[in-house]
């Protein structure tokens, strides 16, 4: 008979929309702001730096090899390198970044920077309100407002961070035998990457 | 002056001339979903006589975006991230196809569970597509909103699944070669046990709203019909193939991935028409859940990368490579030529929708202008993926 169709498909209406009182499942819209569904733990947005200890500066992980900046594929990491080395959060002397920066209006949340640092030094962030008045220099992000200390990062991604922790631990306990016997200096220049500049 | 208003308009009008353009009486509309939540920003400039449609030229290129170029100047990881934007409803599709064709340039190996992971996250996206495709469909029809948000409804769960396993909802840059980036834990395959099995409802009251009602009847059987010789000869692929009767799915015929392990069956239409492209996609979506269920028992522990490939200064051999899938909107390939160094020497994409959009005018010749947008909408397009 013509017209069943269409009641039925309204009986479907009328379902979901009586059900959208009663069943969690039928109402999933969240109240943003008031309102927040949790992230996941593996959620990502930008990146920042990660600086061990107290002190962002003397603990920043970030040896400035470059490499992040050369496999971005939007090109939006800017560094400009040290010319002196100062010890890093494990007392050896390393280069730091001298400037870092990240436009974030060009970043698109890859995660390959994260991927090809062999430093662990850089890592996925999860905030996501960021929107400012301008469009240019409030977008570039640079090292002062990208470091973020270790805490920090335990706080957003606890299962990744204590993965990583343990990696570090055992690497530095591997090369403490190695490094002792032989000339310190050694040890090191073994360690560093090749500078991609 | 005391003319009269058609003496006015007489004396106003300029002569009638007869451009090439105009041919005769025909009116010509620029029409087309111009709204990027829509469809994407497309143009048709139509040839109408009265309301049926006599000419129909569609206009690409508003969202070109140079993607094969940058995949040109860009390492071979730093191109997955793009893919992700070439049809932003299955990125991890198009992560897999991208993957594939590497692979196959480079001859890596992938992980049992890697491969079982992929099937289910491509199953995943069908389900996703293929369920905001019949809403979107029926809002073009005029059934405003409302079964476009239950269709979203439910592809917000399945992309909740994805959020949580790689980060993202949409750009979810997971796949990377001889592999996936990171391991699903046992949290997530219950949970996305838990939407699979919970999707089969939705089916069925989604069914319930569309597959009778006379109004979606009257509109989409006899509309748009597609015969299998020309479906064939413009190499149009995917659902909109199967929906005339040609049983051609690349998970059968390839049968890559590990798609021969699976017991399914291939839906085939027989009009090839709007309506048995819209049920096409529908029973497309169970056979998709059977895949799921089946992947779910199956899947190994195991690693899920090659932990011989490297992930800086990754460089395949020399040679050339085509990498194809079935992706929910039909054959996506990449075919990529390596000259031995970090960047491909060309990178080429096959995109599903821009080839099955090329028979728009086929489709839409004879039937008016408010047809043109339900045939339009189901060739299921993604304007990411047409101008690339
Ligand atoms: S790859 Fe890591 S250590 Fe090297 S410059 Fe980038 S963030 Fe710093
Ligand atoms: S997330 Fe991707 S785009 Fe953003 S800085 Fe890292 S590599 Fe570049």
């Amino acid at each position: 008979m013509i017209g069943t169709g269409i009641l039925k498909g309204m009986a479907v209406t009328a379902r979901n929309f009586v059900g959208s009182y009663f069943e969690k499942e039928r109402l999933i819209t969240v109240q943003y702001p008031e309102e927040r569904s949790p992230l996941p733990e593996n959620y990502r947005n930008f990146p920042f730096l990660i600086y061990d200890t107290e002190d962002a500066e003397a603990g920043l992980r970030c040896v400035a090899c470059k490499i992040c900046e050369k496999e971005c594929p939007p090109q939006c990491i800017y560094i400009v390198k040290s010319e002196d080395k100062k010890p890093d959060y494990m007392g050896k002397p390393q280069f730091y970044p001298k400037i870092f920066d990240i436009d974030i209006s060009v970043c698109m949340s890859c995660q390959i920077c994260v991927e090809v640092c062999p430093f662990e030094a850089i890592k996925m962030d999860k905030v996501f309100e960021l929107s400012t008045r301008e469009r240019f220099d409030a977008l570039r992000q640079g090292k002062d407002e990208l470091s973020k200390s270790n805490t920090y990062y335990h706080s957003i991604h606890p299962i990744e961070a204590a993965e990583v922790d343990a990696k570090l631990a055992e690497a530095a306990a591997k090369k403490k035998p190695a490094a002792a016997p032989a000339a310190p200096t050694a040890g090191t220049s073994k360690s560093t990457p090749p500078s991609g500049s | 002056m005391s003319l009269g208003f058609q003496e006015l308009e007489a004396a106003e009008r300029p002569p009638t001339i007869m451009t090439s353009r105009l041919e005769g009486e025909l009116l010509e509309v620029s029409m087309g979903p111009q709204h990027p939540s829509t469809h994407g920003v497309f143009r048709m400039n139509v040839a109408l006589d009265g309301e049926i449609v006599r000419k129909l030229k569609p206009v690409f290129g508003y969202l070109h975006r140079n993607h094969e170029k940058i995949g040109e100047n860009t390492s071979y990881l730093g191109s997955m991230p793009y893919t992700d934007r070439l049809d932003y409803f299955c990125s991890m599709t198009n992560n897999w196809a991208y993957a594939l064709s590497v692979e196959k340039l480079a001859g890596i190996e992938v992980p049992e569970r890697a491969e079982y992971l992929r099937v289910i996250l491509a199953e995943l996206t069908r389900l996703q597509n293929h369920a905001s495709l019949l809403g979107f469909l029926l809002s073009d029809m005029g059934a405003w909103g409302t079964p476009l948000m239950y269709a979203f409804r439910e592809r917000e769960k399945i992309l909740d699944l994805f959020e949580s396993l790689s980060g993202s909802r949409m750009m979810c840059d997971y796949m990377r070669f001889g592999g996936c980036r990171v391991d699903a834990s046992p949290e997530w395959l219950a949970r996305a046990k838990e939407v699979v099995n919970r999707f089969p409802k939705f089916l069925d009251e989604f069914e319930n709203l569309i597959v009778e009602n006379e109004i979606l009847i009257a509109r989409t059987q006899n509309v748009g019909k597609l015969s299998p010789g020309l479906a064939i000869s413009a190499g149009i692929t995917g659902p909109m193939l199967r929906a005339c009767g040609v049983n051609y799915d690349i998970r059968k015929v390839d049968g890559y991935g590990y798609y021969p392990r699976f017991k399914f069956r291939i839906p085939l239409g027989e009009h090839g028409d709007t309506y048995d492209r819209l049920m096409m996609r529908a029973l497309e979506m169970r056979e998709s859940i059977a895949i799921l269920n089946q992947a779910f028992e199956q899947i190994p522990a195991g690693p899920v990368m090659n932990p011989k490939v490297k992930i800086r200064a990754f460089k395949p051999p020399v040679g050339e490579a085509y990498g194809r899938i079935e992706a929910p909107k039909g054959e996506l390939g990449f075919y990529l030529i390596s000259d031995g160094s970090s960047n491909p020497y060309r990178y080429r994409v096959r995109p599903p929708s821009f080839i099955n959009l090329t028979i728009l005018e086929d489709l839409c010749l004879g039937h008016t202008v408010a047809d043109v947008m339900v045939i339009l909408g189901s060739v299921d397009i993604v304007m990411g993926e047409v101008d690339r």
